[in-house]
């Protein structure tokens, strides 16, 4: 009976992420079938990468945000690393490795890589603080990076690559026959545009999985242990730094995959659209999906960044609404009254279930 | 001699941040939060003294007074509507509950006074003083500003010490428990902080569109985080400590302006809170807290 | 040679002497109980053993390996678990995961081992499962085991916590105040598990306890601290008759 009890538990998880690939894949088909009649309106075919890359970014939050519950403000720094050398790789290698679908998986593989050096890097001074220091560090952390890119030139000519952080000199450096891949401020125009939506949705759901995988896991389970007690974690043996090291790499490491899909689905993109206000935005994914919650994230974000953007009056005013959102959401969900209330819901919903479970047995 | 001008002008923007970096402090030292949304209301003073200065004829003093009162009454708003509700909750609710403030305030301005910037009129004149045979010019903005913060400063430090009010702020900043059981009314006092630290806010955003004219609804991100910053550089809950915090803070901010890199300021400002935080997470001036086991 | 052999141990904090000389020598199998007015310094001498806190002055082994200065990982890693005062169980997670989360250092396997779900993973997953269940049944915790932490009674989460505590495997178990807020039938049935605990996992246990009726009736031998100081040590009938103890209790 006993050993039946914790199986089920397992049983149910297994369930509960089988429900999250369904609608997953119930996503990817019908925005699969609906492209292939033809009479998907152009409008919703262009969102539906970024709906991916977005998806991604939050999932990737999540572990940090609802994982392993540390307030991270520089999504977006990460985001931007794996766009920037997603797409210098690209740029670089464009005729040296023709194959575009080889080509593309080497720059995902190499944006992902420094995304997640930087997170790992980042994590080290990180690790030290908690809360509200720790939101600020990563908060500063996204804009250095940000300014740094976006005063770097880099280009590539028949001596080599060539790099600066001033115009003036660039311009002078670079030969007649140089291509020019990162242009200060202006960014990095005319990557070749490799991203599809099938590989877009393969991602998406390698890091779904990924996720639910991690958090079912050992480390998760740590990870969650450090979140609820780190003091009482600590003293069972659980290394804090280790584990926090791990979830900012893994989810870096996926905030820079949702940026080389990004760049290589743009005609042109600078390091000040992955700002402050983009890690917020994916900030209020996670939230509004429900902190922690994986398949939360993925909806959150399919239905916030699609709906403003097919329905422009919405736009507007979609920022103001979920400000308000948010500030409800944290209020409502730390009221003691209402959550005794849910918890005495929960709880006869639970009795009256076991009892009819006991009644069949 | 540019190095002076440089260091001059470096003190008066300083003492902007310092004065944002007081409400920061305050209200973390009593409330243990970071109040995200405390930089957007330097951007609704502002706006409230903009609006006063161009849809109605009163003098600028007035018109200052006006974004002040309404500052003060909008951190308490603020205080009761979305922090009140969560004195229990973890700093990750609260934090959000800020940042949902935050954005809640600069759309709300967005959608009433518009996405573009708003060009600013000194309000102290574009007159100037000459030093050195001119090789130093100072503006009367710079004087004025350096000038009000300094008052400020010395009244807000008064207060504290000598009010009953003032008092009963830091014995809630030291511990709210015995606090409440000397008889303070806690969440009168929460509520005054906020009122000052908005206050004070108000002020540094009239003094800030002052010397930098442009206001949008997002005139108050920046110098929100970095008055934060100068906040953990002097050391958070200490109030000499955002003083000091604010004007090294700009003063450094200005020199690299000056001599690194336009491009890079922001960059230097945040790699130095990092630095501190590596370094000496307690800032200059604070104080070493532990959790209790 | 003792289990726990702790000389001299002191921390001081900010001028105050929390524990000052603190001496114990524990043989293995040993009930012990540490008693004291509130204040008297014992969570503290708890946090120093665990390494939450780093001593000041003197210095504690276990089975002849010290571990003054090593933090609670390697603390946890050398055999010492405990319980706490205000009870910290992993309030999000479930019963069983709780305790699994001792077994954290017992059953390994990698990162990507449990991303990529090798073989190793299921092997390991099943071996924690099971090791989780029978500590949950000694404690007759197995009919909750997907239930909340948050969500249990108060006295089964105290008991949820010394679960987890002995799937560390440790050498020595410290338990703070474990019938701290339970009634007296609770208290009895307490005192039968920590007795269990001892005679079958062969565990030394060192507990800190303001329930006299607990102490005397389980602990072999007490010490008493009084403001950070030990103030009598021995036989728990003779410690708990000594006047001086007594006055310190009920004050002067």
């Amino acid at each position: 009976m006993s050993l039946f009890k914790s199986n089920k538990k397992i049983v149910s998880n297994t369930k509960n992420n089988l429900i999250t690939y369904a609608i997953l894949l119930g996503f990817f088909a019908f925005a699969f079938i609906w492209a292939q009649t033809g009479e998907m309106p152009r409008k919703i075919q262009n969102l539906l990468i970024p709906l991916c890359v977005y998806s991604i970014l939050a999932v990737s939050l999540n572990l940090v945000v609802g994982v392993l519950g540390d307030l991270s403000l520089g999504h977006a720094g990460f985001m931007c690393i794996g766009a920037y050398t997603g797409a210098v790789f690209t740029n670089i290698f464009e005729t040296v490795i023709p194959n575009d679908f080889i080509r593309f998986g080497l720059a995902l593989i190499i944006g992902g890589l420094f995304a997640a050096i930087f997170g790992f890097i980042i994590c080290i001074p990180v690790l030290r603080l908690k809360g509200d220091y720790l939101a600020i560090v990563t908060l500063a952390f996204g804009e250095i990076i940000k300014n740094i890119l976006n005063i770097v030139y880099l280009g590539v000519d028949s001596e080599g690559l060539k790099a600066s952080i001033d115009g003036t000199s660039y311009n002078a450096m670079l030969l007649e026959d140089g291509k020019t891949i990162i242009k200060g401020a202006m960014g990095i125009t005319g990557t070749s545009r490799d991203a599809n939506f099938i590989i877009a949705f393969v991602l998406l759901f390698v890091t779904v999985m990924a996720s639910l995988n991690l958090i079912n896991s050992r480390t998760g389970r740590a990870v969650m242990a450090i979140r609820d007690n780190s003091i009482a974690a600590q003293t069972i043996g659980i290394n804090i730094s280790k584990y926090k090291l791990i979830v900012f790499t893994i989810a870096s490491f996926f905030a820079g995959i949702a940026g080389v899909l990004f760049s290589h689905n743009m005609n042109s993109f600078s390091a000040s659209g992955f700002d402050y206000n983009t890690s917020i935005l994916i900030l209020v994914y996670v939230v509004l999906g429900g902190i922690g919650s994986i398949r939360g994230s993925v909806i959150a974000a399919i239905l916030l960044y699609a709906l403003p953007e097919l329905l422009r009056e919405v736009g507007e005013y979609r920022m103001l609404f979920y400000a308000i959102l948010l500030i409800v959401m944290m209020i409502v969900n730390n009221n003691e009254k209402i959550n005794d209330m849910k918890k005495s819901f929960m709880m006869k919903f639970k009795k009256n279930k076991t009892v009819s479970e006991g009644g069949k047995n | 001699m540019e190095f002076l001008s440089t260091i001059i002008s470096g003190i008066s923007l300083g003492s902007i941040y310092a004065l944002i970096a007081l409400g920061y402090t305050m209200v973390y030292g009593i409330a243990k939060m970071l109040n995200f949304a405390h930089g957007d209301v330097i951007m609704v003073g502002a706006f409230m003294m903009f609006t006063a200065l161009t849809k109605t004829s009163l003098p600028p003093i007035a018109c200052i007074i006006v974004g002040t009162i309404i500052c003060t009454v909008l951190g308490m708003l603020i205080e009761k509507i979305a922090y009140k509700p969560l004195r229990s909750a973890t700093s990750l609710s609260v934090l959000i509950t800020a940042i949902g403030v935050s954005y809640f305030l600069q759309n709300s301005a967005q959608l009433i006074f518009g996405a573009g910037t708003k060009q600013f009129t000194p309000l102290f004149g574009n007159g100037s003083v000459s030093l050195f045979d001119g090789q130093v010019v100072i503006s009367h903005n710079t004087i004025v500003t350096i000038i009000i913060s300094v008052v400020l400063m010395i009244v807000l430090t008064l207060f504290i010490n000598k009010t009953k009010t003032g008092r009963a702020m830091l014995a809630v900043s030291e511990d709210k428990g015995a606090a409440q059981l000397m008889g303070i009314n806690v969440n009168k006092t929460i509520s005054i902080t906020f009122a000052i630290g908005s206050a004070l806010a108000a002020i540094a955003g009239a003094l800030l569109c002052s010397s930098y004219p442009i206001l949008s609804p997002t005139t108050g991100a920046m110098p929100g985080i970095k008055a934060f910053t100068a906040a953990v550089f002097g050391g958070i809950g200490s109030i000499p400590g955002a003083m000091i915090g604010g004007i090294l803070l700009g003063v450094i901010e200005n020199l690299s302006k000056v001599y690194i890199s336009t491009q890079l300021s922001d960059a230097i400002v945040f790699g130095i809170l990092i630095i501190i935080l590596l370094v000496k997470p307690t800032g200059i001036l604070g104080k070493k807290i532990s959790e209790k086991v | 040679m003792a289990l726990l052999e702790v000389k001299n141990l002191g921390i001081v904090f900010g001028g105050l002497h929390a524990v000052e000389g603190f001496n114990l020598s524990l043989e293995k199998g040993m009930l012990y109980g540490l008693i004291g007015p509130n204040g008297a310094g014992k969570t503290t001498v708890f946090n120093l053993l665990t390494g939450v806190y780093k001593p000041t002055t003197g210095t504690f082994s276990l089975d002849g390996v010290k571990l003054t200065g090593k933090n609670p990982v390697e603390i946890s890693k050398a055999g010492i678990a405990r319980t706490f005062q205000n009870i910290r169980l992993f309030k999000k997670l479930s019963v069983l995961d709780n305790v699994k989360l001792g077994l954290h250092n017992q059953v390994k396997y990698s990162t990507a081992e449990g991303i990529l779900r090798l073989p190793r993973f299921f092997k390991s997953e099943k071996k924690m499962n099971e090791k989780a269940m029978e500590l949950l049944k000694v404690f007759g915790l197995e009919n909750e085991a997907s239930t909340l932490a948050d969500n249990l009674p108060y006295g089964k989460q105290r008991k949820l916590e010394i679960a987890r505590a002995l799937a560390t495997n440790p050498k020595l178990l410290l338990l703070d105040e474990p019938a701290a807020g339970m009634n007296p039938s609770e208290t009895q049935e307490l005192m039968d598990t920590i007795r269990f605990v001892r005679d079958n996992f062969d565990m030394t246990i060192l507990l800190i306890e303001h329930d006299m009726k607990l102490v005397s009736g389980i602990c072999e031998e007490v010490t008493v601290l009084n403001f950070g100081e030990e103030l009598a040590q021995g036989k728990t009938s003779e410690v708990l008759n000594n006047p001086e103890v007594i006055k310190a209790y009920l004050g002067d």
